[in-house]
């Protein structure tokens, strides 16, 4: 019975499947259109240039993680080297004859060409042995940015200007907004490519590859040479994220190739799942709102991110696209809404037992590292004494309460879980 | 038949192979030559050597001595993948699929080299009419149509064999090597994995591993029992089942193993 409903909407008509997977782009498409009139303020503008880069950099990481298997460790210098050289060319004379939405072509062709010279050695073999080569180059190529000063500009990095581009249809590019539809533009593109790649033969290949290389070599292909040409493509795409990181922040430093760079890209990735294509645009969604947002609010926010992401580990080894993905069968059945009140009932609670959680790692900073004699803090709008004694017990009783709900409606979940999922036999 | 073929250049020929683990010579001087169109059982007991043999000559493992040639091309030196594009394509005894792939995506990796698509990123492969068709036709024939769209890795076993046979033909190579594929399998399921080895090899050169002699009886051409790392008689069907050394050594190992 399940197996009919899961090759539905492959036998549908061709034009209604192909509209079907067009919808999510169009979707994407509008949203990213739309987004900067929701969000009119400078800040908003800067956090979603961020957000869209970072998508471009975890879509391209993915090529490797989620679709070939391999897992890189020395990531960053890729998209680092590619806006390097994007800065240099920012800065070299003849670029008041280079459109500067080109820049980006440029970007992709350098972190490609240096794809090439390392994925010519370091795809040979994959598993521990590509994870540590890897993790060498990257630790070669940021120890290089401090030693070839001309290069990378030594600590201080380098810095350009991007409105002596050739202006591009009038627009020069000297506006945030400007830069945003840039940016846009350019991760459309890329996710469309991206995605385009992995329905190629290759990009088939690079999913077998990573299954069973054995297999695939008894088929006719070449294990190494599968995992060498993703392993190109992905530092292309690295490159265009480094060229527009370049157009945005107008400057780079050691810090955009370095190790630290490498591992966040890594996180963002396994944080929005590596095992489908849109995962990693989780991710980074997800991430760079920590990171800018939830910054703004609490020093302690990278201490929050590792939480986030040691759980992501532990309990949703899919990602956040797993997490969604978990539905699929529960929707197909038409059973989902059967969730709806169980989820409520207890994923509030759950929610409210973690923001007393850290409400409580707050406090507790605040009572160890506040200067003396300013004991005031403020928590979720209230103001209050955190050497009084009273605050303390409202916390933990809202932690206590909050858990003991979720506890108490946990079963109530589960079963409407498995309820959500069993098909009905005949 | 092999008679009058033998003047022809082999599709397969082995020549005084040898394979050491260790201080342990597992292959011991192998000379096989297996003509055109021709369906050769290797059988021999457990341990013989009959999956090292295999190994060797798809360069899973390099042999300590001695020389491969398939359609008169010298094999040595070559990665599996080269000899796989040179028109040999193997099955494991062990299951050897993409367990996390669909059924169908199974099939069509089996088939994507010999369509000449090799390393291409610039074709979709849900866009090749011929891709998917050709796919779908080998999905027929080794009844899996069904179970077209589910994960390779949730198909029952014997499903899974028949899968395993479907990605090994899907690249139309010519010779087809198959190691153990009834290994496991109850009596019907056997007869069925036999008779779908028969329908899928019409017109290839077959060569199937198999320790059960009965199995192979009605399936093949000739027979050649490997012991202990020796061919001790190739021959028809009929004169290897009356050879006594073969009695004596086939059928006494198979004692051997029933204790
Ligand atoms: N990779 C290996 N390393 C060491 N010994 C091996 C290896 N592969 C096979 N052997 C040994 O070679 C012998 C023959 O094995 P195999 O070819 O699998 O036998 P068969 O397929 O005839 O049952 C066995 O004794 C086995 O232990
Ligand atoms: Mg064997």
């Amino acid at each position: 019975m399940s197996d009919q409903t899961t090759s539905q909407p492959r036998t549908g008509s061709l034009t209604g499947s192909l509209s079907f997977a067009l919808a999510p782009w169009i979707v994407a498409a509008v949203l990213l259109l739309f987004l900067p009139m929701i969000f009119q303020a400078n800040s908003a503008i800067t956090i979603m240039n961020q957000m869209w880069i970072t998508v471009i950099f975890a879509l391209a990481y993915n090529m490797l993680l989620g679709q070939g298997g391999m897992l890189s460790f020395g990531h960053a210098v890729y998209m680092g080297v590619g806006g390097f050289f994007c800065m240099h060319i920012m800065n070299w004379d003849s670029f008041e004859r280079i459109p500067l939405p080109l820049l980006p072509v440029f970007g992709g062709l350098f972190g490609m060409g240096l794809a090439i010279l390392v994925g010519a050695f370091s795809t040979r073999k994959a598993g521990t042995v590509f994870a540590m080569i890897s993790l060498g180059v990257g630790e070669l190529i940021a120890a290089c940015s401090v030693i070839i000063v001309v290069f990378f500009g030594g600590e201080e990095g380098i810095s350009g200007d991007r409105t002596y581009g050739l202006p591009f249809m009038g627009v020069e590019f000297l506006k945030q907004i400007e830069v945003y539809y840039l940016i846009a533009f350019w991760l459309m593109i890329s996710a469309a490519l991206m995605y385009l790649f992995s329905r190629t033969p290759i990009g088939r290949m690079a999913n077998a590859v990573r299954d069973n290389p054995e297999r695939a070599e008894f088929l006719g292909y070449s294990a190494r040479w599968v995992r060498f040409y993703s392993f190109v493509a992905s530092g292309f795409f690295c490159g265009v994220a480094g060229a527009l990181f370049a157009i945005n922040y107008e400057i780079l430093t050691e810090e955009n190739l370095n190790t630290a760079s490498s591992g966040v890209i890594l996180l963002v990735t396994f944080l929005g799942g590596v095992g489908f294509f849109f995962g990693p645009i989780l991710g980074a969604i997800v991430f760079t709102l920590v990171q800018t947002v939830l910054s703004l609010q609490t020093e302690l926010w990278a201490f929050y991110a590792g939480i986030l992401f040691v759980a992501t580990v532990m309990f949703f080894p899919g990602g956040l696209a797993g997490v969604l993905m978990m539905h699929v069968p529960a929707i197909r059945l038409g059973k989902a809404k059967l969730l709806l009140v169980p989820y409520i009932k207890t994923l509030i609670p759950a929610a409210i037992g973690i923001l007393g959680l850290a409400a409580l790692v707050e406090m507790i900073f605040h009572y160890r590292h506040a200067s003396t004699g300013d004991n005031e803090m403020t928590l979720f709008w209230t103001t209050f004494d955190s050497h009084a004694v009273m605050p303390w017990i409202v916390v933990i009783a809202v932690i206590v309460i909050a858990f003991g709900v979720m506890r108490r409606n946990l079963p109530e979940m589960t079963d409407a879980w498995d309820e959500a999922n069993h098909a009905e036999e005949g | 038949m092999n008679a009058m073929t033998g003047s022809h250049v082999p599709a397969l020929h082995i020549d005084n192979l040898h394979k050491s683990f260790g201080k342990t010579e597992i292959i011991r001087g192998i000379n096989l030559s297996i003509a055109p169109g021709e369906r050769h059982a290797v059988i021999g007991p457990n341990g013989a050597g009959k999956s090292t043999l295999f190994n060797l000559i798809t360069a899973r493992f390099a042999a300590s001595k001695g020389k491969v040639s398939l359609h008169g091309q010298d094999l040595a030196g070559m990665a599996p993948y080269e000899i796989n594009r040179l028109g040999l394509s193997r099955s494991f005894q062990i299951t050897n699929i993409f367990p996390k792939m669909s059924v169908f995506e199974n099939i069509r990796c089996g088939l994507l080299w010999s369509m000449g698509y090799k390393y291409s990123f610039w074709n979709l492969v849900s866009r090749s009419r011929a891709l998917t068709e050709g796919a779908e036709a080998i999905l027929e024939q080794i009844n899996l149509t069904a179970r077209r769209d589910l994960p390779a890795g949730v198909l029952s076993y014997a499903e899974q064999r028949a899968l395993e046979i479907g990605i090994t033909i899907a690249g139309g190579a010519d010779v087809i090597m198959l190691d153990e594929p009834t290994a496991g399998m109850s009596n019907t399921e056997t007869d069925y994995i036999v008779d779908l080895i028969r329908k899928v090899t019409v017109g290839k050169t077959l060569v199937m591993v198999e320790h059960d002699m009965g199995v192979v009886f009605g399936l093949a051409d000739q027979i050649s029992v490997l012991v202990y790392g020796e061919i001790i008689a190739t021959g028809a069907p009929e004169d290897v089942r009356g050879n006594p050394k073969v009695q004596e050594a086939y059928l006494g190992a198979a004692l051997e193993e029933e204790h």
